[in-house]
């Protein structure tokens, strides 16, 4: 088996195999990704970058496209921001 | 800036089938080719490596053939602009890039088309390709029960996928009649290919329940989906899931191609029997030209790279596989084509717009989908209408708008380089990117 990273969504640390998006992390650990405009809990969707339902912050960058970026170890991913 | 601007010869965007054909094609010349893609690897979605290290023996080889091809692959970067014919601007999570060409092959592929209906919008309802594409890079199924619903082989794919990966399939949900779905097997004989394929897909979901004539008429849950309603044949079933896995067969990504100005009917790129768009030195490879699968991306792709390199008599002699292989893109096509009855599917509260929450009621006195962006903001968020849009189009009959750049969201320290003309951070021809963000 892969041998698995931890990174941390909302403060609270996830193991994800090495390799996973920040999507799988998010998703493993229950979040939602972001918040609709009327608040309504959102997830990954499409899976290939196109939707934008999987937004998060990532190491304080906004609006990244969770699907579409790899974990790494320590990063700090932030949900409904 | 003092390197010279260098532009490729030959420049493929999307690295899917269509595109690496393309590209290797292309390189055969000893040309300057580059191939640029969202992705993270090349591929596309069909070829999307497994995270587990189970490869798709095929795309490994197209993976292997492209390295030694010697083409410049550009991966994480998406293309937004055209600012001016034969120049690009791309971006990836921290660079901008512009990309200068002589030849451009669009080979774009293609997304899932999603239907709303009630509960769509709830966490764990994703994409049937969505799905795989997430367990291909990661996402747990096993012990997940996973309903998957909605229309094309695509379904039976993700369901054979899914199993491997230790998921129980309590159902999956074909929205084409049991008629339809016959003829489509009977035309297979036509396609030797295709009969080994569907034979050993049907060894893999072997005792999985399917039917015909359904589809979801609700998804349920408290904050994230626990159950969905299925309906056939007039009656009702309720299943508890994890996961929903749904998509209505595909639709060709063209916005790029629209944004170039290529001439696009009924959602195709319009191209000649060379590949070659309305716009001259523009060629167009793959889904992007009409939903046709890996074995059509790859003819078409190769006869786009021979035509793009000045290679049209190589070109023709692919011209009979690729009409055989366009019989079965339409019979697919037929086949998977959406029933009346899914119209019916959103209440009036459902949500049509995912990004800017517009429901079915506030859309269904608009006359056009730009009265609609106008009115209601419907079409106007991140995904910039590439879910709601075909909605539309099949809920109410609407015409999509033209295409306005950027053609993805981006950044807005890129946008400014877009409006002020600024020197890029970065020009790629063939030389390495040493963008920063």
């Amino acid at each position: 088996m892969p041998e698995e990273i931890t990174l941390t969504v909302n403060g609270f640390p996830v193991r994800v195999p090495s390799g996973a998006t920040v999507a799988v992390a998010v998703v493993s650990a229950g979040q939602a990704c972001r918040k609709s405009v009327t608040g309504q809990p959102r997830s990954a969707f499409c899976g290939m970058g196109i939707c934008y339902e999987c937004r998060v912050t990532i190491d304080g960058r906004h609006h990244c496209r969770s699907c579409q970026i790899v974990s790494t170890p320590g990063m700090d991913v932030r949900t409904d921001e | 800036m003092s390197k010279p601007l260098q532009p490729f010869d030959v420049l493929v965007v999307g690295g899917g089938p269509a595109g690496v054909a393309a590209a290797v094609r292309a390189a055969e010349c000893a040309v300057r080719v580059g191939i640029v893609d969202d992705n993270l690897a090349l591929g596309g979605q069909i070829w999307r490596a497994d995270r587990g290290g189970r490869q798709v023996t095929e795309a490994e080889e197209w993976r292997r053939r492209v390295a030694q091809a010697g083409v410049t692959a550009l991966f994480g970067m998406r293309v937004f602009h055209q600012p001016e014919p034969g120049v690009l601007f791309a971006e990836s999570a921290t660079d901008f890039c512009e990309l200068r060409y002589r030849t451009l092959v669009l080979a774009t592929g293609a997304r899932e088309r999603f239907l709303p209906f009630p509960g769509w919008t709830l966490p764990n309802v994703m994409g049937a390709g969505g799905l795989q594409a997430m367990v291909k890079v990661g996402l747990p199924v096993r012990g997940k029960r996973v309903v998957i619903a909605g229309s094309g082989p695509l379904l039976l794919a993700v369901a054979a996928y899914l199993r491997r990966y230790g998921a129980e399939i309590p159902l999956i949900c074909e929205q084409a009649t049991w008629r339809q779905l016959a003829r489509f097997s009977a035309s297979l004989i036509a396609q030797p290919q295709k009969i080994l394929q569907a034979l050993q897909l049907r060894k893999e979901i072997a005792g999985i329940r399917f039917l015909a004539n359904s589809w979801p008429q609700v998804a349920r849950g408290h904050g994230k989906l626990e159950s969905v309603t299925i309906s056939c044949a007039g009656k009702s079933e309720d299943i508890a899931c994890d996961y929903l896995a749904c998509g209505f067969h595909l639709l060709p990504n063209n916005e790029l191609a629209s944004l170039l100005g290529c001439e696009i009917r009924h959602g195709c790129v319009q191209v000649d029997e060379y590949q070659q768009t309305t716009i001259a030195g523009v060629f167009c490879a793959g889904e992007p030209t009409g939903i046709g699968g890996v074995e059509l991306s790859l003819i078409e792709g190769d006869i786009a790279g021979l035509a793009a390199t000045g290679r049209r008599d190589d070109s023709r002699k692919l011209f009979g596989a690729r009409r055989r292989f366009r019989r079965f893109a339409s019979l697919l096509n037929e086949t998977f084509a959406l029933r009346d009855e899914l119209r019916s599917l959103p209440s009036p509260e459902t949500l049509v717009c995912r990004c800017e929450d517009v429901p079915h009621a506030r859309l269904r006195d608009q006359s056009s989908w730009r009265a609609a962006k106008l009115h209601t903001r419907c079409g106007m968020g991140a995904c910039q209408g590439r879910i709601c849009g075909p909605a539309t189009e099949f809920l109410f009959r609407w015409n999509p708008d033209s295409v306005r750049p950027p053609v993805f969201p981006a950044r807005v320290e890129n946008l400014a380089a877009v409006a002020e003309s600024l020197e890029p951070s970065a020009v790629i021809g063939g030389y390495p990117c040493t963008g920063k963000a």
